[in-house]
């Protein structure tokens, strides 16, 4: 019953990009300063970020804030964790993040999901909003696509779920949103990660599951 | 964290240095504050097989008026790293001169040849301090230890690694012709025609791009830098001496006042000769 591996759907790709007046990320909307035109800077972004070996982050916001503030957080981690001589606590992390954004919720846009496996408690998703709250889910959406998608997460997802399934739920969840948001689309990343590693698929535009009919 | 490669580690926040001085300018120039030369501009890389190619227009604009018609965009960063550069002219400029300069430092320190990832993170670094006031748009390539790499840096401060990139303003028509040719491992004589087809894409459709294409080519081997290496079709025919004969402007009157000179003091000074 408690699957060994168990990344809660909510750590999977379910955030799907950012809102459209910002920066550039996988088939983002940008809002150049000077001719505010919507472009996909990079149609194929890679928004979920390795913090640690175990430890990812699905960022959504400004491309440059989140980049920043990852970076930033993988340099405090990885020293924390150099130091304690230890694999670092996923909550540790999603505090790193949170006290980042916290403390300059003014000058930053960033949603971000942190989410990983660590020894104490096993698989974990913490969602880190704009503004700089903090708080663990078994399930979590984000993004300017979430919006979308919050009763599909709501009403398909159940405790307990299998590997595949939870891996099934979130393409079809991020999928759903692409088809929806203007700001979503590209492809879809996915990342299973577990006690025995960290598995990364693509999802690629063709290959996403269907739901228009028209 | 000071970086070993720089000469003292940037204080933390903005620089307004320079905001004291640029009120007084303001009010020198008598409300008509020049505009800042930006280089509306397409620049184009594409990783091919044994390297990078990196292509970019050589129009400077004020405005509506070309300011320089043939401005050189690919900045030379380290002898295996080239950046072209898109937003306002100085900053691409000044900010690749400074990571040229921060690169040199660390190659003669440590004794290695710089790697593309270096020059991006320091990049990176520095226009997300200051937070889009520094408006350069860059194509990063070049061809180190690790590979053949291209990244850009936005003005903000974000990062993306594509085989193939455009910005600028002409960057929606290059890309149109880079998705549609660019293929994984291309040869050489492919990728350039690639890159000279895109950047000739953003000349034709987009105003503030336009005269000569340049093209830089990285490989292990060396750098080729062809400037220009497609001229533009539309040469003016204007001679540029103006130089006007005796007699051109007709002499109506003149008047000739002698300036009476007188002595008011006289030294000699002896020179020493040995």
């Amino acid at each position: 019953m408690e699957q060994t591996r168990v990344p809660p759907p909510g750590k999977r790709l379910k955030r799907v990009v950012s809102p459209v007046s910002l920066y550039p990320s996988k088939p983002l909307c940008l809002s150049d300063r000077l001719s505010l035109r919507a472009y996909i800077a990079n149609r194929v972004t890679d928004k979920l970020t390795p913090i640690h070996d175990r430890i990812f982050c699905c960022r959504s916001g400004s491309a440059a804030d989140t980049q920043a503030i990852a970076d930033v957080v993988t340099y405090q981690l990885g020293f924390h964790s150099i130091e304690l001589d230890e694999p670092p606590l996923v909550e540790t992390a999603a505090n790193l993040f949170r006290a980042s954004c916290y403390r300059y919720r003014e000058e930053l846009t960033a949603g971000i999901l942190v989410a990983g496996w660590d020894r104490r408690k096993g698989g974990q998703v913490y969602c880190v909003p704009i503004g700089g709250m903090l708080v663990r889910q078994p399930v979590s959406v984000g993004g300017s696509g979430s919006s979308y998608i919050y009763g599909f997460m709501d009403s398909n997802y159940k405790p307990n779920m299998t590997k595949d399934q939870c891996l099934e739920l979130t393409a079809a969840a991020v999928s759903l949103a692409m088809e929806r948001d203007g700001s979503s689309g590209g492809v879809v990343r996915l990342a299973s990660i577990s006690k025995d590693g960290v598995e990364r698929r693509v999802i690629l535009g063709n290959q996403l599951p269907k739901y228009s009919t028209h | 964290m000071a970086l070993s490669n720089v000469l003292h580690a940037p204080a933390a926040g903005f620089n307004f240095d320079h905001a004291a001085r640029n009120a007084e300018l303001e009010g020198l120039f008598d409300a008509q504050i020049p505009k800042p030369v930006k280089t509306g501009t397409t620049i184009a890389g594409v990783v091919f097989k044994d390297g990078v190619v990196l292509g970019a227009d050589t129009r400077a604009t004020s405005s509506e008026i070309v300011a320089d018609k043939m401005c050189s965009k690919i900045h030379y960063i380290a002898p295996n790293i080239y950046c072209c550069g898109a937003g306002t002219a100085a900053d691409t400029e000044k900010t690749t001169e400074l990571l040229s300069s921060n690169l040199t430092i660390f190659s003669l320190n440590s004794g290695r040849n710089p790697r593309v990832v270096m020059a991006v993170n320091i990049l990176q670094e520095m226009l997300y301090r200051y937070h889009g006031q520094i408006g350069a748009s860059l194509i990063l390539g070049g061809v180190d230890c690790a590979g053949n790499h291209l990244y850009t840096v936005g003005p903000y401060g974000s990062v993306n690694t594509m085989p193939y990139l455009a910005m600028g303003s002409g960057d929606l028509a290059a890309l149109g012709i880079l998705e549609d040719g660019y293929k994984p491992d291309l040869e050489l004589d492919k990728a350039k025609e690639l890159v000279r087809a895109a950047i000739h894409a953003g000349v034709m459709n987009d105003l503030a791009s336009g005269n000569n294409i340049d093209i830089c080519v990285l490989t292990r081997e060396g750098v080729d830098h062809i400037r220009p290496y497609q001229v533009s079709q539309y040469k003016d025919k204007r001679k540029t001496k103006y130089k006007y004969g005796a007699g051109t402007t007709a002499v109506l009157t003149e008047k000739v006042v002698p300036v009476k000179l007188e002595v008011v003091e006289e030294t000699v000074q002896r020179m020493d000769t040995a």
